[in-house]
C-alpha cells in the first residue's frame, strides 16, 4: 500500500479500534462473561481504557519530537475524545449502575473518598477540553488561549493516574505502569526543549495542533 | 446462641432465578448501549448450583443463618474470589488454583495448649461432625454473597486442644509455597497470610472451619482444604489453606492489618457505621442483585456476637 492510502486509513482504523473495548463489553455482557460482579467489572474496564487512551494522546508530541513520527499527532484529537468518551462511560456506570443515582451517597463519595475526589476532578477537568475540541472553538478562543486551556490535559492525566493508584488495595503493578508511562511522557517534553531552546520559551514545536 | 431452623435441602438452595435475571439485566443494558436488539442476547450461560460436581458429603445437619436470602450460585462463589496467593484479580484464583495440591496435608495445632499435634487433614475431618451452615459473606470491598458452607465449629477443635490460661488469641497461617501458589512469588502481601481471632471470638458457635461448600469438597480457589469462616467479620478474616493453628498470648500481627492498619482493623467486624477510607461500608452489593442493600451491623449476626464486644469502642477497634 502506498503512503497516501495508509494515511487515509489511519483515522478510520483508530476510530474502529477505539470502539473495540466497548464492543467487547457488549459481547461479554451478552455471553455472561463479566464476572460475578458485572458492574464493577464494567467500571474497571472503562476506567482502564480512559487512562490508556488519554496517555496515548499524550504520546503524540514525544512521538514527533523524539522519533519524528507524526501519525499519532494526526489522531491525537480523536484519542483524546475517545478518552473522554470512556471517562463518561466510566463515570456514568458509577452514577447509574453502581450508585443508582443516589445523590447523597455520590456526594459523600466525592467529598470523603480521596480516590473518588481526584477521579471526579479528572473527569471535570476533561469536560472543557472535550467541549473545545472543534476547529471553531480554536478560532473562537484564539490558538494561544486554546492551547493554554488544553494544557489541562496534563492535570487530568495526573489526577486520573492518581485515582487508579489510590483505588488499588495492594497490587500496584497496573497503576504503577500507568504512572511510569505518564512520568516518561511528561519528562520527554522537557528533554528536547532544553536541547533546542535558546531563550524562546515557546519553542515547544511538538505542541502544535494536529493539522 | 439462638437455635435456627435447619430444614433446608440441597434442592431448595438452588438459586438460579437471581442469577439468570442478572444476566438478562446486563445483556439488555449493554445491548441498549450498543443499539443491538436485546431480547435475543439473554441466552447467556445458565450456570447454577447444579452445575457443580456431585455432592461429596452425605446428609448433613443444615443451619440456615442467612434468613430467607438465597444462596449465591456456585458458579459465582467459585469464580469470584479474593485469594492473592493465586493472583490479585478476582478471576485469578479459579484460573490458577486448579493444580494446587491439597493432599497430603497436615495442620499443626500448637502453642499455649495441652495437646499440641500435627494432624493429617483427613484425620482432622473425621474427628468432627460436619454440618452445613448457610452464612452471609461480606467482603470489605462492599460486595457480598450467601454461601452454604460445610464444616465444623472451630470451638470443637479448640476444646480438644485444651488451651491453657495463656491462650488469649488464635492465629491461623496459610500455606507458604510459591511454586504451588504463584501469587506468593510477588510481594503483594507479606506471605504467608496470617489471620487471628481473640479466643472468645474463636469459641463463638458461629466460627466455622470449612472443608466444603454447596455439599462438595471446597474448590481450591475457595480455600481448600481448610479455611476459616467468621460471618460477622469482613471476608479477609477468612484465612484459607490453613497449615497452622497457634494459640498465643499476644494479639497477632495479621496480614492486611500490617499492610494498611488504617484500613483493615484486627477485629474487622462488619460495621456500616465505620467506613473504609476508600469506600462507604453502609451498603453492599449482593452478588446477583442490582440495587445495593444496607449493610447490617455484624453482618446480621449481632444477636450472636455483639456481646463479645460489650464495652469496646468499635470505631477505634474496627
Amino acid at each position: 500500500m502506498d503512503r497516501a492510502r495508509l494515511q487515509r486509513l489511519l483515522k478510520p482504523s483508530v476510530f474502529v479500534a477505539s470502539l473495540v473495548p466497548l464492543a467487547k463489553v457488549g459481547i461479554d455482557a451478552a455471553l455472561g462473561n463479566l464476572s460475578a460482579n458485572p458492574i464493577a467489572e464494567v467500571m474497571n474496564r472503562f476506567g482502564f481504557w480512559t487512562l490508556t487512551l488519554l496517555l496515548s494522546s499524550l504520546a503524540a508530541t514525544p512521538a514527533k519530537t523524539l522519533f519524528g513520527w507524526t501519525a499519532l499527532l494526526r489522531v491525537r484529537k480523536m484519542l483524546g475524545l475517545f478518552a473522554f468518551f470512556y471517562a463518561t462511560l466510566h463515570f456514568s456506570t458509577y452514577l447509574a449502575l453502581d450508585q443508582a443515582f443516589d445523590l447523597g451517597d455520590i456526594g459523600d463519595d466525592i467529598v470523603k473518598r480521596k480516590f473518588i475526589t481526584v477521579g471526579f476532578a479528572a473527569f471535570v477537568t476533561l469536560v472543557p477540553l472535550a467541549l473545545t475540541s472543534t476547529d471553531r472553538a480554536v478560532k473562537r478562543l484564539g490558538f494561544r488561549r486554546w492551547k493554554r486551556l488544553h494544557r489541562l490535559v496534563y492535570l487530568a492525566a495526573v489526577l486520573g493516574v492518581v485515582h487508579f493508584v489510590w483505588r488499588v488495595k495492594a497490587d500496584y503493578l497496573e497503576p504503577a505502569l500507568f504512572a511510569v508511562t505518564l512520568v516518561a511522557l511528561l519528562l520527554s517534553r522537557l528533554a528536547p526543549k532544553r536541547a533546542v531552546s535558546t531563550g524562546t520559551p515557546r519553542a515547544d514545536s511538538g505542541e502544535e495542533r494536529a493539522a | 446462641m439462638k437455635q435456627r431452623p435447619w430444614a433446608m435441602r440441597e434442592s431448595e438452595v438452588t438459586p438460579e432465578s437471581l442469577y439468570v435475571r442478572r444476566r438478562e439485566f446486563l445483556s439488555l443494558g449493554a445491548a441498549g448501549a450498543l443499539g443491538i436488539a436485546g431480547s435475543s442476547l439473554s441466552f447467556a450461560c445458565d450456570a447454577r448450583a447444579g452445575d457443580a460436581p456431585a455432592p461429596t458429603f452425605g446428609n448433613l445437619k443444615r443451619a440456615n443463618l442467612a434468613g430467607d436470602e438465597k444462596p449465591t450460585p456456585f458458579s459465582d462463589v467459585s469464580t469470584y474470589n479474593n485469594y492473592y496467593e493465586f493472583g490479585t484479580d478476582k478471576s485469578d484464583p479459579a484460573a490458577n488454583a486448579g493444580a494446587f495440591h491439597t493432599r497430603p496435608w497436615t495442620v499443626a495445632i500448637e502453642g499455649e495448649i495441652n495437646k499440641p499435634e500435627v494432624v493429617d487433614i483427613d484425620d482432622l475431618g473425621r474427628r468432627f461432625t460436619l454440618e452445613e451452615r448457610i452464612y452471609r459473606m461480606r467482603c470489605v470491598e462492599a460486595w457480598s454473597m450467601v454461601i452454604p458452607w460445610v464444616g465444623f465449629p472451630l470451638a470443637e477443635l479448640i476444646k480438644r486442644a485444651e488451651p491453657t490460661s495463656n491462650a488469649k488469641y488464635v492465629v491461623f497461617t496459610t500455606k507458604l509455597d510459591p511454586n504451588e501458589m504463584p501469587g506468593q512469588k510477588r510481594n503483594v502481601l507479606d506471605w504467608p497470610y496470617v489471620e487471628g481471632l481473640r479466643i472468645d471470638e474463636a469459641m463463638n458457635p458461629l466460627a466455622l472451619l470449612a472443608v466444603g461448600l454447596y455439599g462438595r469438597t471446597l474448590p481450591n480457589q475457595n480455600g481448600a482444604p481448610l479455611r476459616l469462616v467468621v460471618p460477622w467479620k469482613y471476608g479477609f478474616k477468612g484465612v484459607k489453606a490453613i497449615v497452622k493453628i497457634a494459640f498465643v498470648k499476644e494479639q497477632p500481627k495479621t496480614t492486611w492489618n500490617k499492610m494498611a492498619p488504617g484500613e483493615y482493623g484486627f477485629y474487622a467486624n462488619v460495621n456500616p457505621d465505620v467506613d473504609h477510607p476508600r469506600w462507604s461500608q453502609a451498603k453492599e452489593r449482593r452478588i446477583g442483585e442490582f440495587f445495593k442493600r444496607k449493610t447490617l451491623p455484624f453482618n446480621g449476626y449481632a444477636d450472636q456476637v455483639a456481646k463479645l464486644y460489650a464495652g469496646m469502642d468499635l470505631r477505634k477497634s474496627f
